[in-house]
Order: structure tokens, then C-alpha cells, then sequence
């Protein structure tokens, strides 16, 4: 019982994972991205479409990536080369992905998709309790932890990090010093992008293969808090994302066992615990204040 | 290699101020006619069918403005909010529990039945989207809460009570098992009169005066330059005595109950009943109602009435070209993203540089 509730918790907390991560290191250049539900939504359709087009729930995922990429360079372009606001702009990505996998998915309503495999090692894979949970996972699972030590250790232990970050927190100042603050903005946009377009590509590849309007039904949105929730330290996201993925099974088991609860609230669980840890995080003004990147939202024109 | 480059225009072009919607809407005719011609349609059939068909007939028309209504007034409200720098999206749901708010009259009520009703209906759903938009604007107030993801949280939950409204306590005990809610009584719903052809309620003339009103508090009333300060630089705004918790307050709790009035005008006039569903994302197309007429009043009853069509069009293409109706919601994405880039006009000018020049500008 309690092991297929931790895999069904696994499942639930990967998509929000790897979402999370990439807008994290978004955040971290001084980007916000709001559009991470598009993203998101385009990775989702494309992560479907390419499986069942070419049979390969891998080639799947990298097409949600690179649908999530390509998206969110758009928004880069608005934002960065043409310095729109990036509240609104990213309001527009989430619209504009929506409506677009909505017209794109359209044939594949009602289709059956490709489920991605999970690890199988022999002997490992079948040990009591611990096999499924550390053996037994999809590519993606992995991958969604890989990405949390290499973001880590990419913006605290590297020039490259330490540079984003910079541009981050004081985009004048890296400027002055030589580096292009919109070249590693577009960069860290991509990076944001591919990241949320995996974790839509979980969802209608790995999570339930389908692909379904809406699909991702504000993870996003979740995404983006968790990010806040974390105050932009990787490991904290992974923790966010599990407790997210605890409430969210939660709700499935109390629905299951028919709680004499409507279902309708249940399923408000995760969006009201957004809120709730959004205010707790923003009552703790010194922990948040210390990491958000202070350029975060501002646009920059290098002046020649 | 080429790119962009922006230069900063001494002050703002006010050419640009009024050409910038227009040049966005021309490149998504633009944008229109490629995807027709990569559908394999004649673009300017294509362009015809989505843009100017609809509106050629009188039903069309009457279409046209019950659709740009809601959006209109919604995106009143919002313009108000982003004017402000409050990021109000939560619109979508303030609407939804601004419907349930003022349908308890006839629901709860229904021998009460009398002129009072209406207008009771109405200034109940305006008190209810106010509430409910107050909540995120309380978060931010009082802890700093982030605005944009609070009031977006809000709308999955308002949906899923509505459902559960309609599919529990409110369900109609003659709809058949219908997740539905009785049918409203007569002087519970707005009917329609002929005016030159074209029926139309009550809520297009109070759109049009919402319009009015907020054109003239923006323009010359302290309010107005209250909400254009504070949005601008709030410590300006400190000095001058102006509130910014106050302002979050007022923008928030306006945005919701022209939220709540436009959803509770929806359900009045065109479902005169609760269900499941009573918008189709008219909270968020809101938001690119409110860009595209440049927060502006007057240039959101045009925008309403550009962005309307769009939907009209979506259904058109449909019928005329066996293309799917969703075509309308990428569309609309696509303009907000060409109103956003084309404001960039307004500040700057943009040149296209080469690579070569470019490094001698820098020797």
C-alpha cells in the first residue's frame, strides 16, 4: 500500500519537477516566465504526437522538449530583442500554447498512446519495498533528479552559473563587465522551455498516455510557484514538487475510498495549497528576499 | 549577421501610441493568411470567412456585440488593475462566483418574483466577484503574497464550486439528473429587444456606459491619476498621499465585480440557468482585450469588438471551410503576442544591423 502510494506520489511530483527546474534557472538570469502552462501544454501535444507518429515514446519526450524550446523562444524574442513586458508576454505564451495544442491535438482526442518504459533491471527492479521505487522508474524520473544536482551544481560551482546569476541579479553590472545579458537571458529562456515541454511530454506519455485538451490543468501555474515556494534553490523544488505530489495523490486515495467528501474539493486541494504555501513563503520576507534575483521582470537595453 | 537593435526615442511617439494596435493586427491578418494558405485554402478566402464574413449580416452583428460585452467590461477592470501594476488574472473565476453570488434570488428565491430581482441579481454578482478578488489582493497587501499566482489558484477552485453547485445543492430537481439548476424566472433573466434589426439586452448599453465612465474618470478625475501614478512609481505616488494597499484594494475589487456583472449579464441573458459551464474563457481573453485596446477605455470597446469577431470567425471558418473553430484561440494568442512586440515602437526605434556595422559602432 504504502509503496504504491510513493510510486503514484513519484508520478504525480515529476512533471511539477521538472517544470519547476527549468523556470528556476529562467528566474535565476532575471526572466520571469509566466508562460511555463503553455510550454508546458505545447511539450504535452508534441511529446504525443511524435510517439504515436513514430512509435518511440523516447523520441516523444525529446520532441516535447524541443516544442517547449521552440515556443518559449518566442517569448524570448518578445521579451528580450524587443523588450515587451514580460508579465503580459508570458500571459500571451500561456494563451497562445494553449489554443495551439488545442487546434494541433485535435485528431488525437480519444487516441491511445504510448506508455514510456520503466527501468527493469533484473534483480535490483525486484527487491522488496525499495525495487520499484529506485529501479522501477521511467527516464524521466530520473532525469527530473539528474537535473536538480546539475542546476545545483551548475549555478554554484561553475563560471557559467556564477555568470548567470549575475545577469540575474545585476544585469547593468554584467553588462559593464562584458557579458551579454541578452545571450544568456535567450539561453536560459531555451533551457526553461525544453524543461517545461518535458514535463508536459510526462504527462501524455508517461503519466496517462493520452493526450487530452488542457492536460496539463494548471501544473504550470504550480510550477511556477513551487519556484517561489523553493526561493530558488534547487533542492527545495524537488522537496516542493513532493509535497505537491503528496497532496495531489491524496486527494485521489480520499476520492477512492469515497471520503463523504464532494470530489469537486478534494480536487481544489492542490490549488488551495498552492496559496497556502505562497503565503507562508511570503510571510518569511528574509529567506525569499535574499535569494530572488533582483533584476527579476526587468527588461535591459544595453546602452552603446 | 544581422539583428536587432533598439534605440531609445527621446520621448514617446504618439504615432506610435495609436499605430501600434493597428500594425499588430495587420500582422495577424498577415499570420491569418499563411496558416489558411498552408491549410491549403486561398489566404484571402481564408481571411474573408474569419475576419469579414461574420459581420456582413445583421445576426452577425448582434453576435458581435453579445460576445465583445463581457470581454469589455471584463477587461475594463483589468485595465484598471494592470494600469495600477496589480496583476489581476484571476478574472475568469471572480466571474464564476460573481454568477453563483447573484443567482441565489432566483434559485433560492424563486416565489420571489418581481422587478426588484434584476438589478438585485446584478449588485449581488458585482459584491461577489468583488469578495472574491479581494482575496488575492488581501494576500498581497498583508503578506506580500504574489498577486498573479494567488488569483490564478482561484479560478480552478471557483470552477470546481460551481460544478459541485450545480451537480449538488443547486441541482434541479426536474433537470433530469442534468447537472443544471432550475430555470430562472422571467424577471430573472435579461430579455432582448428589437433595436434596427438587431435584438440586444441590456447588458451592450451598460457596457457602453461603463466605458464612458471609466473614459472620463481615467482622463480627468484624481482617481484616474491616482491609478496611473501608483502603477508607474509607486514612491511618487507615496508622496503625493496615495495608497498603494489602498489602490490593490480598489483595482482588485473593481476588476471582480465587473467580473462578476459580466458573468451574471452571461448567465441572465444566454443560459438563464447555472451549469457546469458558464463561460468560455471570457476572464482570460480579458487580459488580451485589455493589451490590445492599450488599457485604454475607448480602445477596449474596439479591441472587445476585434477580439469578438474572432471568435465569430473561429465558427465561420468552420462551416465555410471545414477548418477547426480552435484556430480562433491561436489567433488570439498571436495578436497579444504582436501587441505586446509592436509597443515596443512607442519607446524605441528599432534598426536592423548588421554584424560589420555593428562592431564599428563599437570600435
Amino acid at each position: 500500500m504504502l509503496e504504491a502510494i510513493i510510486l503514484t506520489i513519484i508520478t504525480a511530483a515529476t512533471p511539477l519537477l521538472l517544470a519547476a527546474t527549468g523556470e528556476l534557472v529562467v528566474e535565476k538570469s532575471g526572466v520571469l516566465n509566466l508562460g511555463v502552462e503553455g510550454m508546458m501544454v505545447m511539450g504535452a501535444v508534441a511529446g504525443f504526437a511524435v510517439t504515436i507518429s513514430t512509435g518511440s515514446p523516447l523520441l516523444g519526450i525529446v520532441g516535447g522538449a524541443v516544442a517547449g524550446m521552440l515556443v518559449s523562444l518566442i517569448f524570448a524574442f518578445v521579451t528580450l530583442t524587443l523588450v515587451a513586458n514580460q508579465v503580459a508576454s508570458g500571459l500571451a505564451l500561456t494563451l497562445f500554447g494553449l489554443g495551439l495544442s488545442g487546434l494541433m491535438g485535435e485528431s488525437f482526442v480519444g487516441q491511445p498512446g504510448l506508455k514510456l518504459q520503466s527501468l527493469d533491471v533484473p534483480g535490483l527492479t525486484d527487491l522488496p519495498f525499495v525495487g520499484k521505487i529506485l529501479f522501477g522508474q521511467d527516464i524521466l524520473v530520473y532525469l527530473s533528479f539528474a537535473a536538480v544536482f546539475g542546476v545545483s551544481w551548475f549555478l554554484n560551482r561553475t563560471r557559467a552559473g556564477l555568470i548567470l546569476r549575475a545577469v540575474g541579479d545585476n544585469h547593468t553590472s554584467a553588462h559593464a563587465l562584458g557579458y551579454s545579458v541578452v545571450g544568456v537571458r535567450y539561453l536560459a529562456v531555451a533551457f526553461g522551455g525544453a524543461m517545461a515541454g518535458l514535463g508536459g511530454a510526462y504527462l501524455s506519455v508517461a503519466y496517462t498516455p493520452l493526450w487530452v485538451e488542457n492536460m496539463t490543468a494548471g501544473r504550470g501555474w504550480i510550477a511556477l510557484a513551487l519556484v517561489v515556494f523553493a526561493s530558488w534553490i534547487p533542492w527545495r523544488a524537488a522537496v516542493g514538487a513532493y509535497l505537491f505530489g503528496a497532496v495531489t495523490v491524496l486527494q485521489f486515495h480520499a476520492q477512492a475510498f469515497g471520503v463523504g467528501f464532494p470530489s469537486q474539493f478534494l480536487a481544489m486541494l492542490p490549488y488551495l495549497a498552492t496559496v497556502v504555501v505562497l503565503v507562508a513563503i511570503s510571510g518569511n520576507r528574509r529567506a525569499t528576499l535574499f535569494n530572488t534575483p533582483s533584476s527579476l521582470g526587468k527588461s535591459f537595453v544595453p546602452d552603446r | 549577421m544581422m539583428r536587432l537593435e533598439l534605440v531609445k526615442r527621446s520621448e514617446k511617439s504618439r504615432l506610435m501610441s495609436v499605430l501600434s494596435p493597428v500594425v499588430a493586427v495587420a500582422l495577424t491578418v498577415v499570420f491569418a493568411g499563411i496558416v489558411f494558405a498552408a491549410q491549403g485554402h486561398n489566404p484571402l478566402t481564408g481571411i474573408w470567412y474569419f475576419f469579414l464574413e461574420p459581420i456582413t449580416s445583421l445576426w452577425g452583428v448582434e453576435q458581435l456585440i453579445t460576445k465583445a460585452t463581457p470581454l469589455v467590461i471584463i477587461a475594463l477592470g483589468l485595465s484598471v488593475c494592470y494600469l495600477s501594476n496589480n496583476w489581476n488574472i484571476g478574472a475568469e473565476g471572480q466571474l464564476t462566483i460573481g454568477a453563483i453570488v447573484g443567482s441565489i434570488p432566483p434559485i433560492l428565491f424563486p416565489d420571489f418574483v418581481n422587478p426588484v430581482v434584476l438589478p438585485l441579481m446584478l449588485l449581488m454578482a458585482m459584491a461577489g466577484g468583488a469578495l472574491y478578488a479581494l482575496i488575492p489582493a488581501k494576500l498581497k497587501t498583508v503578506f506580500g503574497t504574489n498577486e498573479i499566482l494567488t488569483s490564478l489558484m482561484l479560478v480552478y477552485c471557483s470552477n470546481l464550486f460551481l460544478d459541485w453547485m450545480v451537480r449538488g445543492p443547486w441541482r434541479s430537481p426536474q433537470g433530469y439528473n442534468f447537472p443544471i439548476t432550475i430555470d430562472f424566472h422571467e424577471w430573472a433573466v435579461l430579455n432582448a429587444v428589437d433595436v434596427g434589426g438587431i435584438y440586444l439586452n441590456l447588458s451592450a448599453p451598460i457596457a457602453l456606459l461603463l466605458v464612458i465612465v471609466l473614459a472620463v474618470v481615467m482622463r480627468s478625475t484624481l482617481k484616474g491619476f491616482e491609478i496611473r501614478v501608483l502603477g508607474q512609481s509607486p514612491r511618487a505616488g507615496s508622496f503625493a498621499g496615495f495608497s498603494t494597499r489602498r489602490m490593490t484594494a480598489f483595482a482588485f475589487a473593481l476588476s471582480g465585480a465587473l467580473a462578476g456583472l459580466a458573468g451574471m449579464m452571461v448567465v441572465m441573458s444566454e443560459i438563464g440557468k447555472l451549469q457546469p459551464v458558464i463561460s468560455p474563457g471570457y476572464g482570460f481573453t480579458a487580459i488580451i482585450v485589455a493589451f490590445l485596446g492599450r488599457l485604454n477605455p475607448i480602445g477596449i470597446l474596439i479591441a472587445g469588438l476585434v477580439i469578438a469577431s474572432s471568435y465569430l470567425g473561429g465558427e465561420a471558418i468552420q462551416t465555410s471551410l471545414q477548418m477547426s473553430s480552435k484556430l480562433a484561440t491561436v489567433i488570439q494568442g498571436v495578436l497579444l503576442f504582436f501587441v505586446l512586440a509592436a509597443d515596443t515602437l512607442i519607446l524605441y526605434k528599432v534598426r536592423l544591423v548588421t554584424g560589420r556595422e555593428g562592431e564599428s559602432a563599437h570600435a
